[in-house]
């Protein structure tokens, strides 16, 4: 192992919230796993060392901030803690000095980042970390080194975080993505609603509606993450509408007159949108393209047929209909056809979402009065249920499928809503931002 | 008021016995709403007629008093012939927003439905769904669920 063999990516700009053009050059290293330990069902946190990253002085602030984002991203997964660090323990003057592992192994450390952050150009920086394994004392695969411009130093972190998760866990990577979401305003029967898109950790957050604008619900992120589809009562009845989130520019997608549209969803290749149409008296699910603005109907039941999602290879729509009498998931070809029935336990079933891995399927369940944030795999088998609450609904997916994010509303007229996350264990249940609702995730930034 | 008109009037307040007893042997409306008098106002269709039926839980059925309701909405949309009226559906907190977006659409197409079946005409009725965006009530009991599984017939200005 050469510790000066770092992979390079380099960061292009585009715009803030465009998307980065990653360029990857530098050979694979061999790694060595070190392993998060679950005992009795419980996990035991793996211990890892964050010291302050190495800076040239004048990025003093910034390095003590970038460990901590890389901290709380790690910490937030529930798999690591990181440790305080005391003074005892000799801090590294440079990237490239020898490590005392010793004084690591003394406080516990089972991991170790160590990274550094200087000034590469006009506005830019560039940040290199390694990763050990403070007991083997030996590397956890190469170095890396990030460009980018200083303002968008939280996204690096997010990308350092991603790769020491990656390495560890092997699992796929979901910190550097987005949350779009619903900000609340206002008493349960007159409530404000906003359409707000921040980092998933809560951090950047931008409206991207007016205060004292329309009821705005249930967004979903493009799979490019540039556009958001949503529901607006900005025409008086509720509409679906595409908007583009770096210029705000916003379109009705379905216009025809004396009709509402909701629920909506794009295809895995973000050119086609299913949703709900209510036409009559009934709600059917639809598919339309965006670019020929050309819709077809892909079910024609007489009962409530809604909250449709594709699976990831497009093949399949999972969605809910009360056509047995009630809320119960159904899949079709996404091209439309007969529907089957996957949800078969007691109870309600409703506002199902196909985790991007494509294995599992996320919904809402009422049962007893309860309502719960479930998972079942896609035939409908192996149904478990992560949290109970006075209302749980509206799961979106970790770009890892790890991870899924809802709305926990509570009772009564003082009542609001919170989004939570939690894992696909039913651990690590948390707040994660209060007065909000209708979260959904982006996919992995690049 | 021509022949028409009363023989209308009868049959509104046969219809809505129960409501109209309360309403118009109470003082109030005849102090604080100077045409709730006039049948052909829109104060009487708010005060008298009655904007609102109720449903049961997860249910888009019309009860026999809903459809007393909406039959005396029928003669008075039969009267006022110019009135467009949006017919908006309401659900309360229990349920998923997006199931209760398709059930408030419900309980409106099912109160419309009522409303043209009985001779008004589709052209001057919308509907419109709020899900459980806009209760009427906001305790989370069934006293305030009663009341927010609705749909309410309000009438163009």
């Amino acid at each position: 192992m050469n510790n000066t063999n770092f992979y390079f990516l380099k960061f292009l700009f585009s715009i803030y919230l465009g998307s980065l053009f990653v360029i990857i050059s530098g050979g694979e290293v061999a790694s060595k796993t070190l392993k998060i330990e679950v005992t009795n069902g419980v996990i035991e946190p793996l211990l890892i060392a964050i010291p302050k990253f190495i800076n040239s002085g004048n990025l003093n602030a910034l390095a003590e901030n970038f460990s901590a984002v890389v901290a709380d991203d790690l910490e937030g997964t529930g798999l690591f803690r990181s440790i305080p660090l005391e003074t005892k323990i000799s801090k590294p003057m440079s990237f490239d000095s020898p490590i005392q592992f010793s004084d690591w192994k003394s406080i516990n450390a089972q991991a170790l980042i160590l990274g550094s952050v200087e000034v590469s150009g006009v506005n830019q920086i560039s940040v290199k970390f390694r990763l050990f394994d403070v007991f083997s004392q030996a590397p956890i695969k190469g170095g890396l080194k990030f460009s980018g411009p200083e303002k968008g130093w939280r996204r690096i972190a997010h990308k350092v975080a991603d790769e020491v998760y990656f390495r560890i866990t092997n699992e796929r990577k979901y910190f550097d993505s987005r949350i779009a979401f619903v900000a609340e305003e206002g008493p349960k029967n007159n409530r404000q609603k906003r359409l707000v898109v921040m980092d998933y950790d809560g951090a950047g957050q931008t409206f991207l509606t007016k205060k004292g604008g329309s009821i705005v619900l249930a967004p979903r992120f493009s799979p490019d993450g540039t556009k958001l589809l949503f529901t607006s009562y900005k025409s008086g009845f509720p509409r679906i509408y595409l908007l583009d989130i770096a210029s705000r520019k916003t379109v009705s997608l379905h216009k025809e007159l004396g009709t509402m549209s909701f629920s909506p969803r794009f295809s895995p290749d973000g050119r086609d949108v299913v949703y709900s149409l209510f036409k009559g008296s009934n709600a059917d699910i639809y598919r339309l393209n965006i670019a020929s603005n050309y819709a077809s109907r892909l079910t024609s039941s007489t009962a409530i047929d809604t909250a449709p999602s594709f699976s990831p290879d497009g093949k399949m729509i999972v969605f809910e209909s009360d056509r047995s009498g009630s809320q119960q998931l159904y899949l079709i070809d996404s091209s439309g056809g007969d529907a089957k029935r996957i949800s078969l336990g007691k109870g309600r079933y409703g506002s199902p979402v196909w985790s991007p891995k494509g294995d599992l399927i996320a919904f809402t369940k009422q049962n007893n009065g309860r309502f719960h944030i479930g998972i079942m795999r896609a035939d409908g088998s192996q149904e478990r249920l992560l949290t109970a609450s006075f209302l749980d609904d509206g799961a979106t997916w970790a770009p890892n499928g790890r991870v899924v994010m809802f709305t926990r509303t509570t009772p009564g007229s003082g009542g609001s809503s919170t989004l939570y996350s939690v894992d696909i264990k039913g651990r690590n249940l948390k707040p994660v931002r209060a007065n909000s609702s209708d979260p959904t995730w982006s996919t992995l930034l690049n | 008021m021509n022949i028409f008109s009363k023989m209308s009037l009868i049959l509104l307040m046969f219809s809505i016995t129960s409501c109209t007893e309360n309403v118009l042997s109470g003082s109030e409306f005849n102090t604080n709403s100077t045409e709730v008098n006039n049948v052909n106002s829109s104060n009487y269709f708010i005060e008298v007629v009655g904007p609102s039926v109720f449903f049961g839980a997860d249910d888009s059925l019309l009860s026999k008093e809903a459809k007393d309701t909406l039959m005396a909405q029928v003669n008075w949309l039969l009267i006022n012939k110019q009135t467009t009226a949006v017919i908006e559906g309401h659900t309360d907190e229990q349920g998923t927003r997006e199931y209760n977006l398709a059930l408030g659409a419900r309980r409106a197409a099912a109160s419309r439905d009522f409303l043209v079946a009985n001779g008004v005409e589709d052209s001057r009725l919308r509907i419109l769904t709020f899900g459980k965006e806009r209760p009427a009530e906001i305790c989370s009991a069934e006293l305030c669920y009663s009341k927010n599984r609705r749909s309410s017939t309000i009438l163009d200005r």
